[in-house]
């Protein structure tokens, strides 16, 4: 075999393994997105964070901004705290912007989304959300759902106990 | 007479628990042609590859240029190596590269010659085995003959001082064995070298050797100048030496009385 | 019952010794490897056999692979309407798993078998021993370029095999199936971590490479000087490779995803 064949395909068989790491890193993996170690983070704490995971996506209408980075959980006040990693380009949230635990489809992945508030002063690195919403945990729809049917068919008999009902109409909170 | 080239005291080596050799002297004169003769399997070859350090004896000592084998550091053994060169039996050239290449490998491997001095020198010790014109063929391309001159060529490639012939003569035709007979005896002059040639050929080896040793079971069993063992009294060494069939030798491996084998029936 | 028990020792102590010069011999060719880096024409030479020659069953193995886990991916996923995460499906799995090991597997039969048999000869026609008369360390010379080539190419073979593997997939899902091509990628990128995913991987192809590597150098160096013995010793490679790269990834992955 010739030294020059054999050293040009050498070149060529490492240039193609080279691009196909490079393909790996920015075409298929998160990469180009996450931009190395830029961001900022805040926190929200909630009740209860369902299913959320660390690196689920952060959104703000429908729009993704960041990722949650963190997951704790606070003895204190026994809350789980959710420290979020929020990119750059996206600074300068309102204070009162609010955070919620949504699903995605029936049954795809849980995520937060942020909704912006009407406060003129901005969010700073490492400041924290007031208004949170958690997760809904399918059970206690479920549970809820029932209690309300049985409750309902005992309406119906003795009507003087309608005042009970109330609170239970709406889930989650 | 000045001091041996490979001073041999006492070598003890075993093989598993087979003795190869139990308790062997021997001496190699520099610029002579010795022969190491016997029956096959009796660890000629063995033999080469402890003067070569690649084996460490049980017991005894090897001296080459007055310089213990055996304790030799890596670094000194290959140092020593450097100025041996071996010719294997299968020629042992490296099948990925052509004949020149071949040659040429210790010499790139150990000089930082120009190429077109290492050229040279390749080209000159092919001449000298007679294939410069093969220079260009693969080993694959090779008569065993031509093999085991290209590794001849090789093996003088840095000018060693003693070169390690390891059966050169086995499965040549007679053509051929002269060629090798006439170079290794034309070397041994031209470069001044030492040899040892480790033969069962009897007739080749003794026509070469200035002197000769003959080893069989461990042990050397005689050893002198090919004309004195020719004419030796010992019924071993004529037997040998003549290849005759039957003799202190005996025909039939050790085993029990025929007449007992055949009778006592129980197979095995 | 004896007999059984010294047959079972003998194994026993077979084996200890085996693994003892195995690592001895691991040691001996680290230690030249560095020495080896000065003469890279002959490391560029074992690139071609180990690296290069390889690549055509690595591509057309990783397009067949990515093409089967785009149609079985597609039809799994379309009952649940979530199509649209094929590429996530087929890019992990290719990542994490199938790229590093079947990289290896194929590596390993198609370069592992040739190194160990090529090494087995170069022992059996006495190419090593001669080499070490001439004065020239057979494992440095011999032995530390073909390590060195395995080590370098298997990461490359087996992100080539992904990045193929991942096409292949897209061919099916977007091409032929009809995925969004646009929902594709994104999910994909969405999903797949550098860090944890394709890092992960490259790290447990690199760990292949390694092994497959020592292996293959092992077997022939070690390897009975005859033709049955050189046979033997290309089976065992093939064999012992799959089964250590399997058991690898096994530990490797417990270690990496784990938690």
């Amino acid at each position: 075999m010739n030294t020059r064949t054999v050293e040009i395909g050498v070149g060529l068989f490492v240039a193609v393994g080279i691009a196909a790491l490079f393909m790996l890193a920015m075409q298929v993996s998160n990469l180009s997105t996450i931009g190395s170690s830029g961001g900022y983070r805040i926190t929200a704490t909630f009740e209860n964070i369902g299913g959320l995971k660390v690196r689920s996506p952060v959104t703000v209408s429908g729009v993704r901004v960041g990722r949650v980075d963190v997951i704790d959980y606070d003895l204190h006040t026994f809350q789980a705290v959710v420290t979020m990693k929020i990119e750059d380009q996206y600074k300068g949230f309102p204070e009162d912007t609010s955070a919620s635990i949504f699903t995605a489809g029936l049954l795809g992945e849980q995520y937060v989304a942020l909704e912006p508030g009407g406060s003129m002063t901005s969010i700073e690195d490492g400041g924290r959300l007031q208004l949170t919403q958690s997760a809904l945990v399918m059970e206690q729809i479920i549970g809820q759902f029932l209690y309300s049917m049985a409750a309902d068919k005992k309406t119906d008999q003795p009507p003087d106990q309608k005042t009970e009902q109330q609170p239970d109409q709406q889930p989650g909170g | 007479m000045s001091q041996p080239v490979v001073q041999i005291r006492d070598l003890r080596f075993a093989r598993g628990n087979r003795m190869i050799f139990d308790g062997i002297d021997l001496d190699i004169m520099p610029g002579s042609v010795t022969a190491i003769m016997g029956p096959s399997g009796t660890g000629k070859t063995t033999l080469l590859k402890l003067i070569g350090g690649q084996l460490r004896p049980l017991s005894g000592s090897i001296r080459v240029r007055g310089e213990e084998v055996q304790t030799l550091s890596r670094p000194a053994l290959y140092r020593m190596r450097k100025r041996i060169g071996m010719l294997f039996q299968s020629g042992a050239l490296l099948t990925d590269l052509n004949v020149f290449e071949n040659v040429a490998f210790p010499i790139r491997e150990h000089t930082r010659l120009p190429q077109a001095l290492v050229r040279d020198l390749v080209l000159m010790k092919l001449e000298a085995v007679g294939l410069r014109g093969a220079a260009g063929l693969m080993p694959s391309e090779l008569s065993g003959g031509m093999a085991r001159r290209v590794a001849l060529a090789r093996a003088i490639a840095l000018d060693p001082m003693m070169v390690l012939y390891d059966e050169p003569f086995t499965g040549q035709d007679p053509i051929s064995m002269g060629v090798l007979v006439k170079l290794i005896r034309e070397l041994n002059l031209a470069l001044g070298m030492t040899s040892v040639v480790v033969s069962h050929d009897v007739r080749e080896a003794t026509a070469i050797a200035d002197y000769a040793y003959l080893l069989s079971d461990g042990k050397i069993m005689n050893h002198g100048t090919p004309d004195a063992l020719w004419g030796a009294e010992s019924q071993w060494t004529r037997q040998f030496l003549n290849g005759l069939p039957d003799g202190p030798v005996a025909f039939h491996y050790p085993a029990a009385p025929f007449r007992d084998d055949l009778l006592g029936g129980a197979p095995r | 019952m004896l007999d059984l028990l010294q047959q079972l020792g003998r194994a026993a102590l077979g084996l200890f010794q085996r693994l003892g010069r195995g690592n001895l011999f691991l040691l001996q060719t680290l230690a030249s490897t560095p020495g080896i880096l000065l003469r890279p024409g002959l490391v560029i030479r074992q690139l071609w056999s180990v690296g290069v020659l390889t690549l055509v069953i690595i591509v057309v193995s990783g397009l067949f692979v990515g093409m089967v886990m785009g149609l079985q991916g597609y039809n799994t996923l379309v009952d649940f309407g979530a199509e649209e995460s094929l590429g996530v499906l087929v890019a992990l799995s290719l990542v994490r798993e199938l790229g590093p090991v079947v990289a290896a597997l194929l590596f390993a039969g198609r370069a592992g078998s040739a190194l160990t048999a090529e090494i087995g000869l170069m022992k059996a026609t006495e190419q090593l021993s001669g080499m070490e008369m001439m004065a020239v360390d057979p494992v440095q010379r011999v032995i530390a370029p073909r390590f060195l080539a395995a080590f370098l190419s298997m990461p490359l073979l087996a992100a080539i095999f992904s990045a193929v593997g991942i096409f292949g997939g897209y061919l099916v899902g977007v091409g032929l199936l009809g995925v969004d091509d646009g929902a594709f990628w994104s999910q994909m990128q969405d999903k797949v971590d550098f860090h944890d995913d394709i890092l992960n991987g490259v790290i447990k192809s690199i760990v292949f490479g390694f092994v497959v590597g020592w292996i293959a150098m092992f077997e022939g160096y070690d390897a009975v000087p005859t033709a049955e013995g050189v046979s033997q010793a290309t089976t065992r490679t093939v064999v012992h490779s799959a089964l250590v790269v399997l058991g690898l990834d096994f530990v490797l992955t417990a270690l990496m995803f784990g938690d």
